[in-house]
């Protein structure tokens, strides 16, 4: 009867603490310390981390930056629509935009090899779901943001798009052929 | 004229105008419980692969309302209701400025009212969290903010009947633990909503032509502020309820008044922070802020639910075996009443919260580990089990606990209350941990359409995530039996139940004070500090409760292999940089 | 409303300072509010606005 009642000391801040607890908050504290510093050391010791490189853009901007690396790489074409597929060369600068509702354009990349893969959206939040490696990224308009990706696996990857971003928002795919 | 009256089974004072204002918040919220119920139980269908049964913009629509309508409304509602008993009922004191909380009620209500209007006119599909440039309309905003000043009044009400407490010396020493957790909840509720109007407002402006361009990425940082941190009142308010509950079921004291208020002190510091896990994958942020905040400071709030997660079954079991039910680990545990839907509300709450939402939360909220799981249904089904699981249920046991104390009727449908908790907490607990399985698999939430079908591009989901989708479903439909069976016996317990009082008529259910007879006491008696313990000063005795040291035991390894489990999954991504 | 606890009865004994900080809502409001708003908000706004133009 006593949650709901003042403590029964006036000052309990002295009243002496049980071993049970003392011998848990101690165990659960390391365990804290633990989790937090494994996030530094994965920033050493780890292969997977979003590198926060990041640059304030605009949709006519980045567009051009996209359009201009289509224009130079572009290797055929795929779907009724002719989206452009592109092979850029390894260690290059790749730009890949999101819009209602496609990604564009499709990639094609080499096995082991990094590559610069810059980001944006030339409308509304979207969000990068590349399946079925499960990486996921939150792309928002106004910001262009890059990636030093390493495919390890080759194969047809596909990225949805896993932030609503309006009516057709589960139609919005995008392609990338890793060889 | 004497304001208070006593109940007679629990000894509780109620002040006349904050029983009316408890019954009414507590009311609008299971109103907003049932729409969003309904509400779920089409999102849930749509999302069952097999059945899928909404097109695709009724889905996004239903699922906007369906969020705003549980999380936001129903909850807030109800955590009013509790900010009112724990501030005036559990003093003794005089509630301040009612009339001030029936403008901040009022203002709630015609918020629900123009957001879901918003949203049902159809222009605003936007999710709950409406992240700009996507449009709504300005009603749809504005709601949210009306809805939020209200809450902001019934904060600062709150707050003022504990000066009014202090200042009228109706309670000795310290604010009892259960008022301190309200307390704390409190706080975090001013902050959220304070951050809510930094962003909403401005949005609202947005969305009627006054501010031509809100930006895309600070938009979210403040909203988390918002969204994230709302999340931590409901953390705060039902780790309240269950010592609230442990304490009149069990008359179970606080292990320690000392480790458990240190632990809401942590949480006042740092659990706000922890919006961060929202932007973990967002562009330009750097880590060091990513890291300091996602963590809680070094998961000092962590630890202060890990804390509570020992002291409130701890206090349990003390006080079980203080009645002779010391046999081996766990007798305490096996003879607790489990057929009463307070205690069995209690205790899933705390498991489910515990073991499903705790662990995944923040695993989840791991900077790198977000890469997996960032914006798939992993995440939707992380927060059914804390807000669902955990704060619902909770708020479920007292409710049963209250229809009696607090509206003066009997519960009508004794066996089907006994099963409710057990539906609901079981039903939705697949739901969170399919859910969660599915997202592991890559499955996106709010997403009508997990098949692509029709899609030139083709894109299939592994088969697994098929099944997985569809045992969820079946325990959202579990789980929606459940929560009807609630709405079934609570609001029926209102219309039809047993009067307790020959006054509780159905007005008085729904707001109106009894009879004035029964209010007759002028000033209850000062609040008296609670007795002190029989065997004072257990100190180094050795583990007073092992059974709970033993459960939390288990829960630390269960978090130690789940979390190392997600590293390794992560670690077998694409190498990124 | 912070030192009444101390004054309130016999000048007994003093009570502690982590009692009188978490015996005082208004001390607590304002911590709860000041932290998160300089770590999390403040901070991360800067963030957000310093980042670089794209070239
Ligand atoms: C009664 C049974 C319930 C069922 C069957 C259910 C089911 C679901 C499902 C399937 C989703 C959609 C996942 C997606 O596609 O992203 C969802 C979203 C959500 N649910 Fe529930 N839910 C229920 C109750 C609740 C309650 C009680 C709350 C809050 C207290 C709640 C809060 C939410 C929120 C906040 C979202 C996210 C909306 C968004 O993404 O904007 N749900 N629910
Ligand atoms: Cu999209
Ligand atoms: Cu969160």
């Amino acid at each position: 009867m006593t949650s709901f009642m003042p403590p029964a000391q006036r000052i309990w801040w002295k009243v002496p603490v049980g071993r049970q607890e003392i011998v848990w908050i101690l165990i659960a504290l390391v365990w804290c310390l633990i989790m937090f510093f494994m996030m530094p050391y994965w920033h050493v010791y780890g292969k997977q981390n979003i590198s926060n490189e990041a640059y304030q853009t605009t949709p006519a901007k980045y567009q051009a930056k996209v359009q201009a690396m289509i224009d130079k790489y572009k290797v055929r074409e795929e779907t009724a629509q002719k989206i452009p597929v592109v092979a850029p060369p390894a260690g290059s600068d790749v730009y890949l935009l999101a819009r209602l509702w496609q990604w564009y354009p499709m990639l094609e990349l080499e096995k082991d090899k990094s590559y610069r893969l810059h980001i944006s959206s030339m409308d509304w939040n979207h969000g990068f779901s590349l399946q079925p490696v499960n990486i996921n990224m939150q792309i928002v308009p106004g910001y262009e943001m890059v990636v030093t990706v390493t495919p390890d696996k080759s194969g047809e990857y596909t990225i949805v798009c896993n932030e609503y971003c309006g009516i057709m928002h589960h139609t919005m795919l995008g392609k990338i052929w890793v060889k | 004229m004497s304001q208070f009256r006593q109940c007679p089974d629990t000894g509780l004072f109620f002040h006349k105008p904050a029983e009316s204002l408890m019954k009414a918040n507590a009311v609008a919220g299971a109103v907003c419980l049932l729409i969003g119920g309904i509400l779920g139980l089409l999102v849930i269908l749509t999302r069952w692969p097999a059945v899928h049964l909404l097109p695709a913009d009724a889905f996004y629509m239903v699922l906007t309302a369906h969020g705003i309508t549980c999380l936001i409304f129903w909850i807030i509602f109800f955590e009013m209701a509790i900010l009112y008993f724990a501030g005036s009922t559990l003093l003794r004191s005089r509630l301040a400025t009612p009339r001030w909380a029936w403008a901040g009620f009022v203002l709630m209500i015609v918020g629900v009212i123009s957001t879901l209007t918003a949203i049902f006119q159809g222009g605003s599909s936007v999710m709950m969290t409406s992240y700009v440039p996507m449009p709504a309309a300005p009603h749809f905003y504005l709601g949210l903010i009306l809805f939020a000043v209200g809450a902001l009044i019934g904060c600062f009400v709150f707050l003022g009947t504990l000066v009014v407490a202090k200042n009228e010396k109706t309670y000795e020493g310290s604010i009892p633990l259960v008022t301190f957790g309200a307390l704390t909840a409190c706080i975090i509720a001013i902050f959220t909503i304070a951050s809510g109007a930094e962003i909403l407002i401005p949005t609202f402006l947005w969305s009627v032509g006054y501010i031509s361009h809100i930006d895309a990425a600070m938009y979210r940082v403040i909203w988390w502020a918002l969204g994230h941190s709302s999340q931590q009142i409901n953390v705060s308010a039902h780790v309240a309820v269950w010592y609230l509950i442990a304490g009149v079921l069990f008359g179970a004291r606080p292990m320690s008044e000392k480790v458990s208020r240190a632990a809401y002190l942590l949480y006042i510091l740092f659990l706000q922070l922890a919006s961060a896990h929202h932007l973990l994958t967002d562009p330009g942020i750097s880590s060091d802020w990513k890291i300091f905040n996602t963590s809680y400071a070094m998961y000092l709030a962590v630890l202060a639910s890990m804390i509570h997660g020992l002291t409130v079954p701890g206090a349990i079991e003390v006080a079980q075996r203080n009645k002779g039910l010391t046999n081996g680990m766990f007798e305490w545990l096996r003879k607790a009443p489990w057929g009463n839907p307070v205690f069995s509300g209690m205790f899933i709450s705390l498991i489910g919260f515990g073991f499903l939402g705790g662990i995944s939360g923040v695993v989840m909220g791991t900077e790198q580990i977000s890469i997996i799981i960032h914006n798939t249904i992993y995440v939707p089904g992380h927060f059914h089990a804390t807000v669902v699981v955990g704060t619902t249920l909770a708020w479920m046991a007292l409710t049963y606990l209250l229809i009696p104390v607090l509206f003066r009727r009997k519960m009508i449908l004794p066996g089907l209350a006994k099963w409710q908790p057990y539906l609901f907490g079981g039903g939705m607990s697949i739901v969170a941990i399919f859910h969660m399985a599915a997202g592991t698999l890559g499955v996106a939430r709010r997403h009508w359409d997990m098949g692509f079908a029709g899609n030139p591009l083709g894109f299939e989901y592994p088969g697994t995530a098929y099944l997985l989708m569809g045992i969820a479903g079946v325990g959202g439909v579990i789980a929606v039996i459940g929560g009807a069976a609630y709405l079934l016996i609570t609001v029926g317990s209102l219309l039809f139940g047993e009067k307790l009082d020959a006054s509780a008529g159905i007005l008085q259910s729904f707001g109106v004070p009894l009879a004035d007879s029964v209010y007759s006491t002028e000033k209850p008696e000062r609040l008296p500090m609670a007795p002190a313990e029989a065997v004072e000063g257990h100190g180094d005795s050795g583990f007073e409760a092992p059974g709970t040291f033993v459960l939390a035991m288990v829960l630390l390894v269960s978090f130690v292999v789940y979390y190392f489990i997600n590293w390794k999954y992560l670690s077998e991504v694409w190498p990124l940089s | 409303m912070a030192d009444e606890t101390s004054t309130q009865d016999a000048p007994e004994e003093k009570v502690p300072v982590m009692q009188q900080i978490i015996d005082n809502p208004f001390l607590l409001l304002f911590l709860g509010i000041a932290l998160p708003t300089v770590f999390y908000t403040l901070w991360g706004v800067m963030e957000v606005a310093t980042i670089p133009v794209a070239p």
